[in-house]
């Protein structure tokens, strides 16, 4: 089965004055698979994605989704063609319900193809709210939940967001071993429909959730593989620990 | 819960209209004619909320699209004979007009940048209204001509100079002022604002084209302040310069702060104190912007939210 590229990268590259993030990077992501990206601190894995994204602008090369040429577009109309991302620093709307957090991706989604229906608004909203498990919080104001809860939430806005490409940003950053387990099987879950990319620290969640990860070390690829790979590379040893 | 909140939604604001509609008929000659001013200015503070409550934009330039309304309906009313509806259309059209070329320049800004920006293109607008004194009379202003006091609209000539007619009107377009604003904010592009002001990254993020959303509640916001000005021209039958001075921005921004900001019948019941509050200060001393001032500091200090948004906070979550 040959697999279907959803994202693709060609010489990506962004300098900070003389410091270059990233470069060159030539980045392939297969529609379906869970992507782990990991680094050393520094290594450029947030640029990399903010990239992606479109937070931030390349200096050099292109990013290319479903074939299309994205380079170009902000952050929000990439968003409204499928590729979502989740903030490192949960970045919820603090004063709102929970309800209302989710109602604003699930809104967003919903209003591509047309308007939007109160009912399949309605729909949308608890259908995300209940795969991540807030049902009984939503009428909360976001700030007042937990932190575990507030990163659930996040995920909840991704998931409303409908997207083709989910990016998780250090998702499991700050949760309790009980809830990373929960966390897991939820990502297990969205891979169903989306394709995921997880940057993520905690080597336990990558290797246990990703079918392949790409490594990142000073702003270039330093490998790509299967877990049982990158755990063998001796080059991924040595900018991990040191040579 | 929801259709529940709604019901008692609609039944307050149809209920707020109702008191105005019936007001009319017990308010002594002096009041009558304060609440007709005090409705007319209502509504300039609703479209300010609009940008300032819900979007979280501080303009200290609306004062400008105030005055684009009253000289659009004032200057083609007494230099080129329109009629009382043209000239009214000519107000809003030149409202909507300033709203949509300042905004896109300004909303490339933001926060104090905004501020400043706003404030500037308003003093342009004052200065010019000086400057181009041949037409506009300056601050001596002009009185529309008795052609200006009467209109026909179906058949029926409606006479200006009618302080029942000029109620019902300011009501009409406070009525339905307040109709647009609450459909705008509980509808998707309300919940939109509130995000945006809660925290733009973020919404831009969710795929908001956050600009071109901003724009728009701008050039709302213009539109329906310029329907204030228009009305204010047309109906006390005055246009001056002091109307576009920075003391009128100035005051859109205290009735919505007194009443409350980002709650829709905030701006109304802050004008309407405002107003009342200044009306009788000044009846004891000269120094009246003097006991407004403390009297706001206090607000500032106190109840930061405004009377309704203290009230919605502690007692009515269901406010819009």
């Amino acid at each position: 089965m040959a697999a279907v590229t959803l994202l693709h990268t060609k010489g990506l590259s962004r300098r900070f004055g003389g410091l270059k993030a990233v470069q060159n990077v030539d980045f392939d992501l297969k529609q379906g698979e869970i992507r782990a990206l990991i680094g050393p601190n520094g290594a450029g894995k947030t640029t990399f994605v903010s990239l992606l994204s479109g937070r931030i602008v390349p200096t050099e090369g292109h990013v290319f989704f479903e074939g299309e040429e994205v380079t170009g577009d902000p952050a929000w109309r990439r968003v409204r063609k499928g590729i979502a991302y989740t903030f490192q620093i949960t970045s919820v709307y603090a004063k709102l319900t929970a309800y209302e957090n989710v109602a604003l991706a699930a809104q967003s989604a919903l209003s591509r193809s047309g308007a939007v229906r109160k009912k399949d608004l309605d729909r949308a909203i608890a259908e995300a709210i209940e795969k991540v498990g807030l049902s009984d919080r939503a009428r909360m104001k976001a700030g007042e939940l937990s932190y575990g809860h507030q990163r659930l939430l996040e995920v909840a806005m991704g998931l409303a967001l409908r997207p083709k490409l989910l990016m998780l940003d250090e998702p499991t950053q700050g949760l309790s071993d009980a809830e990373i387990d929960n966390f897991c099987a939820l990502v297990r879950d969205i891979a169903r429909n989306a394709t995921i990319l997880l940057i993520e620290h905690n080597m336990p969640v990558v290797m246990q959730l990703a079918d392949s990860i790409t490594v990142l070390n000073a702003g270039e690829i330093l490998a790509n593989g299967t877990p049982a790979e990158i755990r063998a590379n001796p080059a991924v040893q040595a900018a991990y620990l040191g040579s | 819960m929801r259709q529940h909140s709604a019901f008692k939604v609609v039944g307050l604001h149809l209920a707020v209209i109702v008191a105005f509609f019936l007001a009319q008929f017990v308010l002594p000659d002096y009041h009558h004619l304060a609440v007709t001013r005090v409705m007319i200015l209502a509504i300039f503070a609703l479209g300010y909320n609009l940008l300032f409550g819900y979007t979280g934009l501080l303009s200290l330039g609306h004062a400008l699209f105030f005055a684009a309304g009253l000289y659009g309906a004032g200057l083609t009313a007494f230099h080129l004979g329109w009629s009382v509806p043209a000239a009214f259309a000519a107000g809003v059209g030149a409202g909507f007009f300033a709203s949509l070329v300042i905004g896109v320049v300004a909303l490339r800004t933001s926060g104090v940048a905004f501020m400043i920006v706003t404030m500037m293109f308003s003093q342009v607008a004052y200065l010019a209204s000086l400057y181009f004194t041949t037409y506009t009379r300056g601050e001596e202003g002009l009185v529309m001509p008795e052609a200006a006091r009467h209109f026909d609209l179906f058949g029926v000539t409606f006479s200006l100079t009618d302080p029942s007619l000029r109620y019902n009107i300011a009501l009409l377009l406070l009525a339905v002022t307040l109709i647009v604003v609450l459909i705008v904010v509980r509808g998707p592009m309300g919940r939109v604002l509130i995000a945006i002001r809660e925290n733009e990254p973020r919404t831009l993020m969710l795929g908001y084209n956050t600009f071109l959303i901003k724009l728009k509640a701008f050039v709302i916001s213009g539109t329906i302040s310029s329907i204030a000005g228009a009305a204010y021209a047309l109906l006390f039958a005055y246009v001056g310069s002091s109307f576009a001075s920075i003391q009128y921005s100035i005051e859109a921004l205290l009735f919505t702060l007194l009443g409350g900001a980002g709650t829709v019948l905030g701006p109304v019941l802050g004008t309407f104190a405002m107003f009342y509050l200044i009306d009788i200060v000044s009846g004891f001393t000269a120094a009246y912007l003097l006991v407004t001032g403390i009297a706001l500091i206090a607000l500032v200090l106190f109840f930061p939210k405004g009377i309704l948004g203290t009230i919605r906070e502690r007692w009515m979550t269901w406010l819009p």
